[in-house]
């Protein structure tokens, strides 16, 4: 990879050793995707925020780092563990709490925007088509790749961190246009979100960095956040292009390889608590499931996440009442995956509509995984 | 083979066919897998060479590696088939050195077996 004198000098350590280190993980990355240069990118996205999965090394490192690094570009940043309104109600260590607000305290003082949510896409207006951003989000490098017309890689939580103190990333891999080589067939009828979930688990299984998508119809938001979601938990791939590719690989999707997934992830005849959102839910899905849940009531606990301004909108519009009344907890700056909210001691299994929710939730909290589509989650366990 | 992250390691080859999810399933303090369908499950990883195709899931997974390399239950070098941002960043980061092998040479590895690694001298 060719650099500029300037980011020689980075890499050397003349500018510090937080440059340094953001010039090492670049000059990795790069190397790692054959890139020949790096390019500006306008708006980073960092993954890592929560105590729950970067732990006591994740926390030191941040703290020390804090202690002179600043971002240069637009940075938004994950959800975290909890969310400090509500904390009081859960049953977390103090430990853990303290460890939690060192690290948004830590990415603060780096001068990142306190988004806490995995839909940055959602709850910030979208820079022009073709800019090249750096999301390590996976659900959302897919959605910024296919569906938000930007540009980038499914980074990780470091390239990511890289990129914002750099304002730079490697230019390879997605952030150059190629054909996907690889068609996935949709060939199950009607599919709920539960099914564009699975289909996405199952394109990440299959597919290289990029996938075509055919015979896909009636794809609505929420969908598609399933989808991006389900396709950032499996595997490397970071966009998805809708329709036939001629002369590409077919691969159908169809009912057998959806209950091959389901198989797999459902570990759970019942759920003993709802939840859902993972990816957070966006202000038209807090309106749906306001007009959804009128006049009905959950028979056990449930869970909602969105990000802190959608609950605020959310809440002016009144779309909170019924949610509320409903039994539901909002909750926000957190999410379903990797929330320490949900804990094996407390819950044996969960409820959920969520792809991604489904593999964390039985991979890292060790909990059991009821699988339903929103509809019946509603239909029944509300009355 | 392509040299991500430089450095000269020794150990046992620790070799799996099945990609790893190293926020999900891989123990931040033990460095041992306790995802029980994985093959690799409950196998300390701890200064070994670890051979597999690449890594997979979130992007945080980044923070594992620098966090077992900080609990002293990391690898001692990683070569994989393909690369991944995740792992290539989490590898720089912590000075875990990094190659990816070509086919041939990944078939011959072999689990089990004592590797000395030396990027520099460019051959498997």
């Amino acid at each position: 990879m060719e650099l500029t004198k300037e980011e020689e000098l980075a890499l050397k350590g003349e500018f510090g050793e937080t440059l340094q280190t953001a010039y090492r993980i670049l000059v990795a990355t790069g190397e790692a995707t054959n890139a020949q240069k790096l390019i500006p990118i306008q708006w980073a996205h960092l993954s890592g925020v929560n105590y729950n999965t970067i732990g006591d090394a994740g926390e030191e490192f941040l703290s020390k780092l804090s202690q002179d690094a600043k971002v240069k570009v637009m940075t938004t940043v994950n959800p975290m563990g909890f969310d400090f309104d509500s904390v009081s109600r859960y049953d977390l260590s103090d430990e853990f709490i303290l460890k939690q607000k060192s690290i948004a305290d830590s990415y603060k003082k780096m001068g990142v925007i306190p988004s806490f949510s995995c839909i940055p896409y959602e709850i910030f207006d979208l820079p022009q088509k073709g800019t090249q951003v750096s999301f390590a989000e996976s659900n959302a490098a897919i959605y910024a790749n296919s569906i938000g017309n930007l540009k980038t890689n499914k980074e990780s939580a470091f390239s990511a961190l890289a990129s914002a103190l750099t304002g730079k990333s490697p230019y390879s891999d997605l952030r150059i246009d190629d054909t996907p080589n690889l068609t996935i067939q949709m060939k199950v009828q009607d599919p709920d979100e539960l099914a564009f979930g699975m289909l996405g688990y199952f394109a990440g299984k299959v597919a290289d960095n990029a996938v075509n998508l055919s015979g896909v119809s009636g794809m609505d938001r929420r969908k598609c956040k399933a989808l991006c979601g389900g396709m950032g938990t499996s595997g490397r791939c970071g966009k998805f292009i809708l329709g036939e590719q001629t002369g590409s690989e077919k691969i159908d999707f169809d009912k057998k390889e959806m209950q091959k997934i389901h198989d797999e992830l459902n570990t759970a005849d019942k759920g003993d608590i709802i939840t859902l959102g993972s990816p957070q839910l966006g202000l038209q899905e807090m309106a749906d499931l306001s007009m959804m849940l009128k006049g009905r009531e959950f028979s056990k606990r449930c869970m909602v996440f969105c990000p802190r301004s959608v609950q605020e909108q959310a809440r002016t519009f009144g779309y909170t009442n019924e949610i509320e009344h409903a039994g539901c907890e909002i909750l926000s700056d957190c999410c379903t995956c990797l929330s320490p909210l949900i804990d094996k001691d407390e819950f044996d299994s969960v409820t959920t509509n969520s792809i991604k929710g489904a593999y964390y939730l039985n991979n890292s909290n060790g909990v059991g995984v009821n699988l339903k589509p929103l509809s019946k989650i509603i239909s029944d366990e509300t009355k | 083979m392509k040299v991500i992250v430089s450095g000269k390691a020794q150990g046992k080859i620790l070799k799996t066919n099945t990609p790893i999810n190293f926020l999900g399933t891989v123990d931040k303090k033990t460095g041992t897998i306790h995802d029980s369908k994985h093959d690799l499950y409950n196998i300390p990883m701890k200064d070994s060479i670890l051979v597999f195709p690449n890594g997979i899931g979130s992007s945080v997974g980044a923070y594992t590696i620098y966090s077992i390399k900080s609990n002293n239950s990391a690898p001692s070098a990683m070569i994989c088939k393909k690369v991944d941002l995740t792992v290539a960043s989490g590898c720089a980061l912590a000075n875990i050195p990094l190659v990816i092998a070509t086919d041939q040479e990944y078939d011959k590895l072999q689990n089990g077996i004592s590797l000395t690694l030396d990027t520099d001298s460019g051959v498997l």
